[in-house]
Order: structure tokens, then C-alpha cells, then sequence
């Protein structure tokens, strides 16, 4: 089993050096999966963290003793950017217990994806909320399955959303339209750093 | 399909690290670290820290060792740390930093578009 899985593996380039990680958010059955499938490289993996009573995000260890472990699983794809550039894409689920280990796991990410199914919108309220608080730029992708579709705007009243995070519509089968989401998500990027990140330019006189 | 460490008995995980649930706090590992070995396994060598030698003859995230390795993040970042404290492998941090280079952004936008 082991040989087969290693035999299926392929590696990265040699010159390989800089990680970047984009975390794709949202509730149980919206695509998260699919959507790393269709761009990643690699046959997804699975792989968890568990936070135990001894972890150190847990502060108040002595009221935490005999506390089952929190533990979440997550897949994850690869794409090779350059000859240097490696974007790992995570699906993570929305759940709360997720977003105790959401610092652990995914601080220094570019930023997420927020998968959201246009019937089951309440699904991404908690996972909006919870990027919001973490400081974390996403953009808000609803993947299509069929049916009515939902306007623009009915669905950024439904998500209550700010009106500079862009929402797209995609079908996460689709490995250009995934792609496209992602692209949306690192303009966005971009223009929030040209925005208001931009340090003050040094004035020749 | 069984999950990384999850079916696995504590004392699997428990054994695999002499004890140790955690890694020092200051550990350098983030998920997408990538890993390169510095040497061969060599025969008497902890299984897990051979699996690692032989994983990560090329470039290979964190993550990636985790998931090949069935075992936890965690467990996973303190067999790196050893194996790194040894010499026997070199890590590429990412370039992190609290607002995106936006150069990187640039390159990231071009891989994309590329694929």
C-alpha cells in the first residue's frame, strides 16, 4: 500500500523553495474537494491535526485534563507555480472546531476561498465570520449545481457581504473555472495591497 | 479509506516520538515547509525518520510527509525537527510575511494563469 502510494507520487522540481498555501472554506458537500481535485497536480491527499490537552494553543491547560482530543482532517492539492513557486491548495471543513487549529495550521496563507452552495447559503455565515475575525482576505465563490441561479446581489445580501470581496460564480468540476477562482482571489490580493498597504513612497526633492 | 492517525493506537504515535506530543513552540515547521534530505537512511534508523529520507529525495511540503506518513501534522513536525536537528534534512521556509511581497503575488498570478 505504501509502495503504491509512493509510487504515484510526483516530485516537485529540484529547485522548489517557497510554500504558499491557499485554504478553500465551506460547508459539508459544497465541492471543497472537487474543487482541489480539478486544479491540483497531484491525486489529493488527506492528512489531520489534533489538538490535544498538551497542545500549546490550549492555554488553560489544568482545566483541559482528561479532555478528548480536537481533532480535524483536511485534504489538500498542489500546484507548481515556476521553477520555485509551490501553491498548496487545503479544502478545510467550516465547522467550529476547525477554527481552533485555523492559526496552527494556516497562518501566513495568501487567503481563502469561500465555497458556498446558493441553497444552503446560512452554511457559510460561520466560515465568513471567522475570516473576518482571523484578518484573512478571501473572496466568496458560489459553486454551481444546477438550478435557479441566484443573482449577484441577492446573494451578497444573503452573506451580508463587504462590498470589496469579490464573489464569483464557478463550477468546481471545472479545472479553468476553478483556476479562475483562484485568480480572482489573488487579484484581490493585489488590489487590497495597492490599496491600503502601500508603504509611503520616499519623495525626491 | 482510513485517516492518518486516527485508527492508529496513542501508543503508535505515543512511541513514533519517545513521548513527546509536541515539538519545541519556536518550531521553524510550517506546513508547507519544504523538505529536502541531506543523506541516505541508514540501517538501525528509527522506520518513520527512513521513510522521510527516502520521501523527500526531491523537494516535499510538510504536509505532503504527513499524508505519505499517515501521521498527524504534529508528530510529523517533531520527526522533521529531529531529523533537522541532525543534519540529515535542510528546510525551505516560505517567505511569510504579514502583507504578501507583492512580487510573489505577480508570480503567483502568472503560474496560474499559465496552467
Amino acid at each position: 500500500m505504501d509502495s503504491a502510494i509512493s509510487d504515484a507520487r510526483t516530485p516537485l522540481g529540484a529547485s522548489a523553495d517557497n510554500g504558499l498555501k491557499i485554504v478553500v472554506v465551506g460547508g459539508f458537500g459544497v465541492g471543497k474537494t472537487t474543487m482541489v481535485r480539478s486544479v491540483s497536480e497531484i491525486r489529493p491527499l488527506n492528512t489531520e491535526e489534533t489538538m490535544t490537552q498538551a497542545g500549546e494553543t490550549v492555554d488553560d491547560t489544568s482545566e483541559v485534563r482528561g479532555k478528548t482530543a480536537t481533532t480535524v482532517a483536511f485534504d489538500f492539492g498542489r500546484i507548481s507555480l515556476d521553477a520555485r513557486n509551490v501553491l498548496y491548495l487545503f479544502g478545510a471543513p467550516g465547522q467550529e472546531r476547525f477554527w481552533f487549529l485555523w492559526d496552527r495550521l494556516f497562518s501566513g496563507t495568501l487567503g481563502a476561498v469561500v465555497l458556498v452552495d446558493t441553497r444552503r447559503i446560512d452554511d457559510s455565515w460561520y466560515a465568513i465570520d471567522r475570516l473576518e475575525h482571523h484578518g484573512t482576505p478571501f473572496v466568496v465563490a458560489c459553486n454551481d449545481f444546477g438550478g435557479a441561479r441566484h443573482s449577484p446581489e441577492s446573494v451578497r445580501e444573503a452573506l451580508d457581504l463587504d462590498p470589496e470581496v469579490p464573489l464569483v460564480f464557478c463550477d468546481a468540476r471545472s479545472r479553468e473555472s476553478s483556476k479562475q477562482v483562484l485568480i480572482a482571489l489573488v487579484e484581490h490580493l493585489r488590489t487590497r495591497i495597492a490599496g491600503h498597504a502601500a508603504p509611503p513612497r520616499q519623495e525626491f526633492v | 479509506m482510513s485517516r492518518p492517525g486516527r485508527d492508529d493506537s496513542p501508543d503508535r504515535l505515543y512511541t513514533v516520538t519517545q513521548g513527546r506530543s509536541r515539538s519545541a513552540s519556536d518550531t521553524p515547521f510550517d506546513l508547507v515547509t519544504l523538505v529536502v534530505a541531506e543523506c541516505e537512511p541508514t540501517r538501525g534508523m528509527q522506520s518513520e525518520h527512513s521513510a522521510i529520507l527516502r520521501l523527500t529525495q526531491a523537494p516535499t511540503a510538510v504536509v505532503e510527509v504527513a499524508a505519505e506518513l499517515r501521521l498527524p501534522v504534529s508528530i510529523t513536525k517533531i520527526l522533521l525537527s529531529d531529523l533537522h536537528a541532525a543534519g540529515r534534512v535542510s528546510a525551505r521556509h516560505p517567505y511569510t510575511a504579514a502583507v504578501p511581497d507583492p512580487d510573489i503575488l505577480e508570480q503567483v498570478l502568472v503560474g496560474l494563469r499559465n496552467l
